[in-house]
């Protein structure tokens, strides 16, 4: 079957009424998992697994699609307006959306992300519909050694996030790959800097250490040199997005959904490099205007590109999924167990066996998409009323509401203790002046990239030139020199042009 | 609205109805603790077993709780700590944790637990890609004797049931499981991955996350670990001159503090829904082997499952 027929046999089933009704379902539900840091799409989908005991594949398959993508949706909410991240994948959009809200554009900050998951959304689910079995051959082809190199790329990024001093910035940096290393190493099995308690055994959770630095070190900093008796209460400002805001947030959603769908795909990729890309080419890519805007007053660019990087790498993560049966994420993991309760195996064959499911599902996703967008817009006005609060109270708010999300995430007292052991560190950051993004940069990438480079030379008998000798780890290496000294290079050429 | 509760009602009769007729129900509620993320072996062994005791009306509703991380050595004192005395609880469990819990070198283990039942059995698979120069595990192991560190094997965690299964091959062909090139993988996912890619040399996995690629040609099989041939057309390692036997059990243990009376309800509560139409329905579904055993020679075999699990990690240098 190719595609378009398939796509107009999905839409014919999906389009009843009850199906549409799993999808609103769905989404409604998802958006609301997506803004509570503990809880994600995985989870939700595992408690919702009992109804494919008594509804019918399709209906409950609609219905986990809205979940996944309206946790998507979700995950940025509560990014911008409150600077605690949902999800991994919503991390980076909080660098700048919180700080536009913050400065009184927190509606164009809600807008921009969400027409650009709207945006990204559609062009990864296209890019599932027409693309899916061709680019997954392709990202079979790249292993350990162009995963390594690809994190040696994204390592670059942390370069935009340094802030005015490098030593603190890179201070910050080590202090996260040590994070990292906690919990027990997948290459030997041996506990790492675990100090005998079981919690720790499975490493510290990045959206915890996210909520810990973002949210909670600026609640307890904001405490720290809080007048009282001055009743601050932040600008809202206007809701949607001027024409200004739309140019500058155009390409970034392009660029973003772009760069996402390819890392989704990939089965070692996931949300978070695309994210970090997208942020370092926004940053450097930004009209020269708005420069000045990025890590103070917050840029759009900054919101626009990642929060489409996260969608289109989403929608990515199924294509494995779909086209050779592999779970490259936990939600794919739990969707995959939710066919074998319907009697399906999911493998390379899943495409021509259950073609009618398939396409049902990829035209659903599209649906939920749509509704998405519908739903999340008029939200916005809601939203931004919570920064209508007077400041004492918001920061409490963000307090309690970050404390609830972060025992939700395994109910532990552990979790509770990290969290707020590392948001009085982040205060202290604060005071110093050292930036916290690079920890949570470096708490990501440090593990995966430790583990691909053991796994590539393991392979490779010890031999470190692999990087090198392998076309594709060697291209990107290069890549990832140019990103490192062609800005700087470029710099000094134009200077000595002037 | 009305569309949902509809739907949600119709959930709750389907569920309870064909039930009601069979048989009795032997407990109001249990509380189900998978000490692995969802999605997973674990997962899907707890969620069937909710499958098929709603449809035989042998338990009224489950309470899931899941707590992943580091083959289940994360959950399971939370389980020991929280539940202690329940007589609802059950904690899904298998081999992976008895591996775990020696390599992590946890304080407590299985043996604090109550065992109730071992339910499933899944022998393991190695295969190669495709186009691997590879056609069988007779030249795969002339390949492993001459140089393991020149064969990559990707699996799961260090120390799991793949990586023992690597060791134990070494060991019989005359080598130190120490050299074995083993490349771990966080979950089946990225490992199937590796080994479609053609990234490693060869893969060693679970029947049943490889057993769709082997069907569609993507990857070949080349043995299998189990006593007994899964498929007729691919020898297992005893056949084939190398006397290896490893599988991955899982079954469900109940919490400390129970009596003999109420480890009772919990074995006749499996056994019933092992003894359950559904239960066969699903057995076959997912091709997952009946393993069924309960009382003292389950006990037995759990104390033999450690002592040969220890001895391998320690042979790995993992223990």
């Amino acid at each position: 079957m190719d595609s378009l027929s398939g796509l107009a046999l999905g839409f014919g089933n999906a389009f009843s009424l009850v199906n549409l009704a799993w999808a609103l379902l769905g989404c409604f539900l998802g958006t609301a998992v997506g803004v509570l840091p503990g809880i994600g799409p995985a989870l939700t989908i595992a408690l919702l697994l009992p109804i494919t005991f008594s509804v019918n594949a399709t209906g409950a398959f609609i219905l986990f699609c809205g979940v996944f993508y309206g946790a998507m949706y979700g995950g940025s909410t509560t990014s911008i307006l409150l600077n605690t991240p949902g999800e991994s994948g919503s991390i980076i959009t909080a660098l700048e959306g919180a700080k536009m809200a913050r400065n009184g554009r927190a509606g164009p900050a809600l807008a921009t992300s969400a027409i650009g998951s709207f945006v990204a959304g559609t062009v990864g689910t296209l890019g599932i519909a027409f693309l899916g079995p061709v680019i997954v051959e392709w990202a079979l082809v790249l292993g350990p050694a162009e995963y390594f190199t690809l994190m040696v790329l994204c390592f670059v990024t942390v370069s935009a996030v340094l802030g005015s001093s490098a030593l603190r910035g890179l201070t910050s940096l080590f202090f996260g790959l040590l994070l990292g290393l906690v919990g027990i190493d997948l290459q030997t099995g041996q506990p790492r800097l675990t100090f005998g308690v079981p919690e720790l055994l499975d490493g510290v959770n990045v959206v915890l250490v996210a909520v810990a630095l973002f949210a909670v070190g600026e609640a307890l900093y904001m405490a720290w040199h809080h007048h009282a008796g001055k009743q601050e209460v932040l600008e809202v400002g206007r809701l949607m997005l001027s024409k200004e805001d739309l140019k500058r947030s155009f390409w970034p959603w392009m660029r973003g959904a772009g760069l996402g769908f390819p890392f989704g795909v990939l089965p070692a990729g996931g949300t978070e490099m695309p994210t970090m890309l997208s942020y370092y080419a926004e940053r450097k890519l930004v009209d020269p205007k708005y420069a000045p805007e990025f890590g103070t007053t917050g840029a759009i660019e900054g919101v626009a590109g990642p929060e489409a990087a996260n969608n289109a790498a989403a929608a990515g993560i199924l294509v494995p999924m779909l086209t050779l049966g592999i779970p490259t994420s936990a939600t794919a993991a739990i969707m995959l167990s939710a066919f074998q309760s319907y009697g399906i195996n999911p493998g390379p064959l899943l495409f021509t066996q259950q073609a009618e499911l398939v396409w049902t599902l990829i035209a659903s996703l599209f649906i939920a998409n749509v509704m998405l967008v519908v739903l999340n817009l008029p939200l916005v006005g809601l939203w931004v009323r919570i920064l209508k609060i007077p400041v004492p109270q918001l920061y409490a708010g963000i307090l309690v509401f970050a404390t609830i999300g972060t025992y939700g995430i395994s109910n532990s007292v552990i979790d509770l203790v990290i969290l707020y052991t590392l948001g009085v560190v982040a205060m202290f950051m604060r005071r110093f002046d050292f930036p916290v993004a690079p920890v949570v940069i470096g708490m990501i990438l440090g593990p995966m990239a430790e583990q691909a480079l053991r796994q590539a030379l393991t392979i490779s008998q010890g031999d470190w030139t692999v990087f090198v000798t392998r076309p594709g780890s060697a291209i990107i290496l290069g890549l990832a020199v140019v990103a490192l000294v062609g800005p700087k290079l470029y710099g000094a050429w134009s200077a000595r042009r002037a | 609205m009305i569309n949902r509760r509809t739907l949600l009602a119709a959930t709750a009769g389907l569920g309870l109805a064909p039930g009601l007729a069979q048989a009795q129900q032997r407990f109001a509620s249990i509380y189900m603790f998978v000490p692995a993320n969802p999605g997973g072996g674990w997962d899907g062994l707890g969620r069937a077993i909710e499958q098929a005791a709603r449809q035989a009306g042998l338990v009224g509703s489950f309470q899931f709780e899941n707590v992943g991380g580091a083959g289940g050595t994360v959950g399971l004192p939370r389980f020991l700590a929280q539940r202690r005395g329940r007589a609802d609880a059950l904690m899904v469990s298998g081999s992976v944790m008895v591996g775990a819990t020696l390599t992590n070198k946890t304080p407590v283990s299985l043996q604090n637990t109550v065992p109730v039942a071992r339910m499933t059995d899944e022998a393991g698979v190695i295969i190669v890609p495709a186009n691997s120069p590879i056609q069988n595990i007779g030249q795969f192991a002339d390949a492993l004797k001459a140089n393991p560190r020149g064969v990559s094997v990707a699996g799961g965690s260090a120390g799991g049931t793949d990586h023992i299964i690597l060791g134990l091959m070494l060991q019989k062909l005359g080598r130190q499981p120490r050299e074995a090139s083993f490349v771990a993988f966080p979950g089946g996912g990225p490992a199937q991955a590796a080994i479609l890619g053609g990234q490693v040399t060869a893969g060693i996995s679970g029947w049943s996350e490889f057993s769709e690629q082997i069907k569609a040609g993507r990857v070949r099989a080349l043995a299998t670990t189990g006593e007994r041939r899964i498929d007729p057309a691919v020898p297992t390692l005893k056949d084939s001159g190398i006397d290896v036997v490893a599988t991955n059990w899982r079954g469900v243990f109940g919490a400390p503090g129970i009596n003999p009376t109420q480890r009772q309800a919990l074995v006749d509560l499996m056994t019933a829904i092992h003894a359950s139409e559904g239960w066969r329905r699903i057995l076959e579904d997912r091709g997952w082997d009946d393993a069924f055993l309960t009382g003292a020679p389950f006990e037995e075999f759990l104390t033999r499952d450690r002592a040969d699990t220890e001895g391998v990690l320690k042979d790995l240098g993992l223990a």
